[in-house]
């Protein structure tokens, strides 16, 4: 059993969640995984680490309500406790010194583009961000990523906040301005990290993205996590979960998430009959996080 | 019934096994086989014939003294016949539902050259379950204690007899499992149908009585590597993690949706319960033409799954024939009962989809037998031009598995053959690295439930001495 500490609303569908984990924050890097489940007959389910406090002993996950699990997960209090959080699972992601190093982060992936950039930074990086969210209400975050970055850019796609536009107009407006990025770690919606990779590719620069394919044990084995790298199978959990985005196939992994779409509506559509008002923290929740 | 002559005993009929029938029980989970009643089992103990020279002890691979409990089991003592079997072999009630009697014990026995063999598995699985559903395990006399502290990684048939070889011997014992519930492959990848998810609790919550300490969702190699292990002051590792990682035929189209390893597939099913969807969270495809490639256990446990999930045509597919099948025979019989078709001499070349990802259709090629291979099996050829197509909405991946690089990747100075599996002293099964033993598949790849037993008894034995000798 892991012990929930904190829980806020950040915006829309959008929480923010700390687990009680100290052995686990001691070993866990930017880039890595857990795998929560929350109830007992209840499915596992890929969290990436939005933030770690070895002091605290503390982990935060950032994570959208999309369906059964993801909202029931929302129904937690603080001091209550779910099954496990298993982890760290993955490999890290490549923080080491590239010289401009730049993360974008979009929508949820803002969280896990946080750690990386402050390990980047810490490695030695001149460090750029850029932030994006549909608009202002699902943005998080800011704070913590102007702290990690030496330069952030925040867009929305409605310009609720910051620039109006997407990630990837940002970005190349920094390439045209002579800021060209050697690295680019980009973690978001599959269609995002897509348009991102296909900006970089004409310049050539080294774009890396961290997959979400469905999983279950993410130890390397079910392969439910497959994906097509270069034209080989690779396994999410245990090879990535971050590949190299120019070699990564978008649409595999696009259809390969829609496998379960009909189950799942099902699935959520018997948990709200039961549990009509299951965004418990709505009312009683913290904007900020 | 023991007036009777050795010669009148071997020619009582072997006592047939209830079980639900087919029709009824390939739409459910629940365990095929009733198991024997007590007349039954003492019927079918009789026959045995009390060799001087038992051959079926021989032919188990841990040498249970079979004769030995089968006379108990004659004289109606069931408690001390499982006992009896116990003395060598902890998990009965596992062994006599999944271990392959008729390659080991049963094929030697001397009643099988004239006649069947006695029926050991039912007789062993009789005596276990009765043990079990009559409260009379007892809990073993428990050493003082050594002080002396084991890690155990993985909670396979493996990991859970060196744990209780070593608790009764008064070592402090800690099992560390991956997944979420502790069993391994007997609770992610055997069926319910086949071994009830309760047996294998029993037999863990027995371990746990007598002190073993038990962590689950807990990755050695991630959250701990085996040399913090030795930090955090234990004396002995031994490793059980299996072969979980799963090999895929590398043909084009095998990333389609709908295309599954049989792990997934039986990990979905089995530990996460998505045969009970929605009311479990996990979903899996109920397909309706379901393909299971390979000819093993665990394509049978596949594919008999796949028929319970509703399918109406399921198959295995299979590149040799099927005296090949490494399955256990009870379980072709069983799938074959319940409808299963075989295409054999059949291997698949791609996978086509619906435009959607989804696997819709299974091109095939028909093989025939050539000359022995490596294994000593004929190996499969294919017919040029032979290709066909069959209709599949479901495909599962059968064709073994691989072992998990995670600990030894994470473990320097012990050393792996090519395939990655832990080389071990036989005797001892210490691997490389002092003070670290490892059995079961991760040293042999896929076996046998009861091989990964036997191998958790000697690396038992081994580790005792380790520790004791150790300042
Ligand atoms: C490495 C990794 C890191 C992730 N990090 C985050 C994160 O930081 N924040 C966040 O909000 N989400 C994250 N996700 C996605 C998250 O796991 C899914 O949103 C979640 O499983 C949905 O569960 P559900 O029952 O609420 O929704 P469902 O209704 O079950 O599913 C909704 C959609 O989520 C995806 N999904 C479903 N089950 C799984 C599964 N077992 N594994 C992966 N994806 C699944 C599918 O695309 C599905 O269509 C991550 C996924 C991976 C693989
Ligand atoms: C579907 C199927 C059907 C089978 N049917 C039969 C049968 O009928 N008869 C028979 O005799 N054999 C059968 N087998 C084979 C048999 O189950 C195995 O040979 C046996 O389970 C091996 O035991 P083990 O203890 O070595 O490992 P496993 O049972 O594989 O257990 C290993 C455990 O270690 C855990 N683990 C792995 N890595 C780590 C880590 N880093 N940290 C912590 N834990 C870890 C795993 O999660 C797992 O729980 C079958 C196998 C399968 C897959
Ligand atoms: S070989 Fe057969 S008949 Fe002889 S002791 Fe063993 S079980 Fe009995
Ligand atoms: S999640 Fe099972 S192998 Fe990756």
């Amino acid at each position: 059993m892991v012990k929930v500490l904190e829980h806020y609303h950040l915006g829309e569908n959008n929480y923010k969640i700390v687990f009680e984990v100290p052995e686990l924050v001691k070993k866990a890097q930017p880039g890595q995984f857990v795998v929560l489940r929350i109830s007992e007959e209840g499915e596992r389910i890929p969290m990436s680490i939005g933030d770690m406090d070895p002091e605290k002993g503390s982990l935060t996950v950032i994570y959208q309500v999309i369906g059964k699990t993801t909202a029931l997960m929302a129904t937690l209090k603080p001091g209550e406790h779910i099954m496990d959080c298993v982890g760290p699972l993955g490999n890290p992601s490549h923080v080491d010194k590239k010289g401009k190093y730049m993360v974008i982060g979009g929508g949820i992936g803002i969280a896990p583009v946080h750690p990386a950039a402050k390990k980047a930074r810490e490695n030695g990086n001149e460090v750029f961000g850029i932030i994006g969210a549909r608009t202002k209400d699902l943005l998080f975050f800011e704070d913590e990523m102007r702290k990690a970055c030496d330069h952030l850019y925040v867009c929305t796609d409605d310009g609720s906040y910051g620039e109006k536009g997407f990630v990837t107009d940002v970005l190349k407006r920094l390439i045209d301005e002579g800021n060209k990025p050697d690295f680019i770690l980009a973690i978001g919606p599959v269609p995002m990290m897509k348009a991102v990779c296909a900006t970089s590719k004409p310049y050539d620069i080294e774009t890396w993205v961290s997959v979400n394919p469905i999983m279950i044990d993410g130890t390397g084995m079910c392969g439910a996590c497959r994906v097509s790298v270069g034209g080989i199978t690779k396994f999410g959990c245990v090879d990535g979960p971050d590949f190299d985005g120019h070699l990564l196939d978008f649409d595999e992994l696009t259809s390969r998430l829609r496998m379960y779409h009909q189950m799942e509506k099902e699935s959520m559509e018997q948990f709200e009959k039961k549990q009509p008002c299951y965004i418990g923290l709505k009312e009683s929740s913290k904007k900020s996080a | 019934m023991s007036e009777l002559s050795k010669a009148e005993r071997m020619k009582l009929p072997r006592q047939a096994m209830p079980e639900q029938k087919p029709d009824i029980r390939k739409v459910n989970f629940k365990e095929v086989p009733h198991g024997y009643t007590p007349e039954q089992a003492m019927a079918e103990a009789s026959r045995c014939i009390e060799c001087k020279k038992p051959k079926c002890i021989a032919g188990c691979p841990v040498e249970v003294d079979i004769p030995g409990f089968i006379r108990l089991v004659m004289d109606g003592k069931f408690a001390e016949a499982s006992r009896k079997i116990k003395e060598t072999n902890s998990l009965p009630a596992i062994c006599g539902r999944v271990c392959p009697q008729e390659e080991q014990c049963e094929v030697v026995c001397t009643l099988a050259k004239k006649f069947t063999p006695v029926a050991i598995g039912n007789l062993e699985r009789f005596v276990a379950d009765y043990e079990r559903d009559n409260n009379l395990t007892e809990l073993p006399e428990i050493a003082p204690p050594t002080g002396k502290k084991v890690a155990i990684v993985g909670s396979g048939p493996a990991g859970l007899t060196v744990a209780g070889d070593l608790i009764k011997l008064g070592h402090q014992v800690t099992i560390f499992e991956a997944l979420h519930k502790p069993g391994g492959v007997l609770v992610y990848g055997i069926p319910e149908f086949r071994l009830p998810k309760e047996i294998v609790k029993a037999e863990v919550d027995y371990l746990k009585q007598m002190g073993v300490e038990v962590k689950t969702s807990h990755i050695v190699g991630k959250l701990d590597t085996i040399d913090e292990l030795f930090d955090q002051d234990y004396d002995a590792i031994f490793i059980g993690t299996g072969a979980g990682l799963p090999n895929f035929m590398r043909i084009p189209g095998e990333n389609l949706n709908g295309v599954y390893s049989a792990n997934e597939y039986l990990t979905r099913s089995n530990l996460m319960k998505a045969y009970d969807f929605p009311n479990a969270d996990t979903p899996i495809a109920r397909g309706k033409n379901v393909a299971v490639l390979g000819g093993g256990n665990t394509a049978m446990d596949a594919v008999r799954t796949a028929l319970r999930l509703g399918a109406e045509n399921a198959y295995i597919i299979y590149r040799r024939s099927q005296v090949e099948m490494p399955a256990r025979a009870a379980e072709i019989h069983h799938a074959e009962e319940e409808g299963i078709q075989f295409l054999l001499l059949t291997n698949p070349v791609r996978f086509i989809g619906n435009g959607e990802g989804r696997v819709e259709r299974m091109e095939c090629i028909r093989m025939e037998l050539g000359e022995p291979d490596d294994s000593g099996r004929c190996r499969p050829v294919p017919i040029e031009g032979s290709n066909f197509e069959i209709e599949v909405d479901t495909v599962v991946v059968a064709i073994g598995n691989s072992s998990n690089p995670l600990v030894p990747r994470t473990t320097p100075g012990m050393d792996t053959n090519k395939w990655g599996n832990i080389l071990v002293n036989e005797e001892t099964m210490e691997s490389s690295r002092p003070g670290v033993f490892a059995g079961g598949d991760i040293v042999t790849g896929g076996a046998t439930v009861i091989l990964a037993a036997g191998a958790g008894k000697k690396a038992a034995r081994a580790i005792h001495e380790y520790v004791m000798n150790k300042e």
